[in-house]
């Protein structure tokens, strides 16, 4: 009697918990498919470029990265002035970002009041809410021509330092390189202020105070303490803000004043490899065509490489931290 | 020994100003830009803007523009949302210690500021020219391959918070519910997911603020139409590609169309990102 009641149950369990099993076998195994996604995102971006420049590719190799010259009449296509004016906008937009987002993040963490922290770092961030193509037409309408009636004192002024002279002569057209630097800037100022700023909100009371405790001033603090401590970090946010720049597209299309010339002079217009994409890409046919997937793909494997070294750089004081 | 002193003290005082007056540059910018935005916006703000397709150019609105932003805009967060979801719930419940999961979370790390411009470039290849020699050229261009493009800038931003949601809830509560015997998808779906609701809302709509204002990853993807459609599978207009286009032409009467659409794109995506700051403080002192 025992046997026969108890059986059915028996069974009827061994058959729900092999539901169970399998139940959570499809569910794993989807929500590794979707994780998966991420990885074919990323890989397809790069193989999808690579595909669609293959025939720039194949004609020129290497020769299509360090010719200057883009003619689409000639159907002549190489990718220098584009590389040249990515690589100065970024390092422009670099060299004016560091010090003002340090800058930021010093007196958010140690000299603003309490009740002031939290508005004025929110405000900071909504920089970065901003879409770009705000920003390109707040440089092209309201920017620009600020810049166009200040080059002429520039020219005068910097354009006669000795070496870096020639970077600050030219024509005052408002826009060109140095604009579009100053553009993307303050588009990447946030990234790297907030990295900054949390990253040094990591660094132990105890370095800090002993420092103090001996006399430092509240910059010496910063500058010999909290710096040399999450130096990794804030290399990786400079990185993480240079990747930024890098790809930016809408921001500097407008500002950048789309040539093709090399020139020595930042306030000379000049193009990237984003721009020259967003602005042909739509009435480029064949070769051409080809030739702007192609700097797609170079545009993807210099981010990818910038943007691993900044990851790389975060990590380091996660792990210090022993998280 | 006085004279080192003061040099000391000299540098702190102008240290410490130079980085208010860093400050003070950045804010200056937002209020700029903002400024800028709303002056010339509300200006150029009427209501034909919400009636009239963009065909009529500088006597026509934006309505073609705004209806193919909303629609592309929602089927981008259905198509990301739920991938996006069960991918961080994946690196969250079943991989936080696996190599692949730490794999996935950093290249997702890396797609989170891929440049736009490529991620369009990639959906072109693999969206527009596939269709287009699918149905002999007849379609090439579509709603639908912006969709996926803006999909595709979200996708990590959805991953990232719902791993870190999913993190935040205590581990006592999986406990207690794998101990009355419920599997794990029961578990996952019916508990966690409940427990990290707000949460996972919030990078929901983050991504939304963050796709709702991209315009090049749509230039080669849904390319922009003149006319009101409906159709994903057609031409779609959109009010950051009208701005683009808009912008670039030499009427100012279009530049003030663009002011009023710019406007229109800042109010919503500043609200989204103010909103979720109030949804994810509220979430922070729940825990605490």
């Amino acid at each position: 009697m025992h046997a026969t009641s108890a059986e059915p149950l028996a069974r009827d369990t061994e058959h729900r918990s092999r539901a169970d099993a399998r139940h959570d076998l499809i569910f794993r195994l989807l929500l590794r498919c979707c994780a998966l996604i991420v990885l074919a995102a990323l890989l397809g971006a790069a193989l999808s470029t690579l595909w669609g420049g293959r025939d720039i590719l194949f004609k020129d190799g290497l020769h299509f990265l360090f010719s200057s010259e883009w003619n689409p009449v000639e159907d002549k296509y190489g990718a220098l002035a584009p590389i040249v004016g990515t690589l100065t906008t970024s390092l422009i937009a670099l060299v004016i970002a560091v010090p003002i987002s340090f800058g930021i993040a010093l007196f958010l963490t140690e000299i603003a009041p309490n009740w002031m922290r939290g508005p004025v770092a929110t405000a900071i961030e909504l920089l970065a809410a901003i879409p770009s193509i705000i920003y390109g037409m707040w440089g092209l309408f309201i920017f620009a021509p600020f810049m166009a009636s200040i080059e002429p004192w520039m020219n005068d002024t910097l354009g006669n330092i000795p070496l870096i002279g020639q970077l600050f002569q030219g024509p005052p057209l408002g826009l060109g390189l140095l604009t579009a630097g100053i553009v993307l800037a303050v588009m990447i100022l946030p990234f790297i202020s907030s990295v900054m700023r949390e990253v040094f909100r990591t660094v132990p009371a105890r370095l800090k105070e002993s420092s103090y405790a001996l006399g430092s001033t509240t910059w010496e603090v910063v500058w010999d303490i909290v710096l040399p401590y999450t130096r990794s970090a804030v290399i990786g946010g400079i990185f993480l803000g240079l990747g930024r720049a890098l790809g930016e597209t809408m921001a500097v299309t407008f500002v950048l004043g789309n040539s093709y010339n090399i020139t020595a002079s930042l306030l000379m217009p000049g193009t990237s490899i984003s721009s020259s994409i967003a602005n042909e890409f739509n009435e480029a046919v064949g070769l051409h065509r080809s030739a702007l997937i192609a700097l797609g793909f170079l545009l993807f494997v210099v981010t990818f490489i910038v943007l691993l070294i900044a990851r790389l750089m975060l990590r380091q004081l996660a792990r210090k931290e022993g998280r | 020994m006085s004279a080192v002193y003061a040099r000391r003290r000299i540098v702190n005082v102008v240290a410490l100003g130079l980085s208010g007056v860093a400050t003070l540059i950045g804010l200056m910018f937002l209020v700029w830009i903002l400024w800028i935005t709303a002056q010339s916006g509300f200006g150029a703000l009427k209501l034909s803007l919400f009636t009239k397709i963009t065909a009529y150019g500088a006597d026509g609105g934006l309505s073609n523009a705004i209806v193919g932003s909303l629609i592309m805009d929602l089927l981008a967060i259905l198509i990301c949302a739920p991938i996006g979801i069960l991918a961080g719930t994946y690196l969250a419940e079943y991989a936080s210690t696996t190599r692949l999961g730490a794999t996935i979370r950093f290249l997702n790390d890396i797609l989170l500021s891929a440049p736009s411009i490529v991620l369009g470039l990639f959906v072109y290849v693999i969206v527009v020219l596939p269709i287009n020699s699918l149905t002999g050229g007849a379609i090439s261009f579509s709603g639908f391959a912006g969709s996926v493009a803006l999909a595709l800038i979200g996708l990590p931003v959805i991953v990232r918070t719902t791993d870190e949601m999913l993190q935040l809830v205590p581990g006592t509560l999986r406990e207690a519910s794998l101990s009355l015997g419920i599997p794990q998808w029961k578990l996952t779906m019916q508990v966690l997911m409940r427990a990290a609701f707000s949460g996972i809302l919030t990078g929901v709509l983050l991504a939304l603020a963050r796709l709702a204002g991209e315009t090049a990853p749509l230039l080669f993807t849904a390319f922009g139409n003149m006319y009101m459609t409906a159709h994903p599978l057609d031409k779609m207009a959109s009010l950051p590609q009208t701005i683009f286009q808009y912008t670039n032409d030499p009427d100012p009467a279009l530049h003030a169309i663009a002011w009023a659409g710019a406007l229109l794109i800042t109010l919503f995506v500043l609200a989204l990102s103010l909103l979720t700051r109030i949804l994810f403080s509220r979430k922070k002192v729940s825990y605490e």
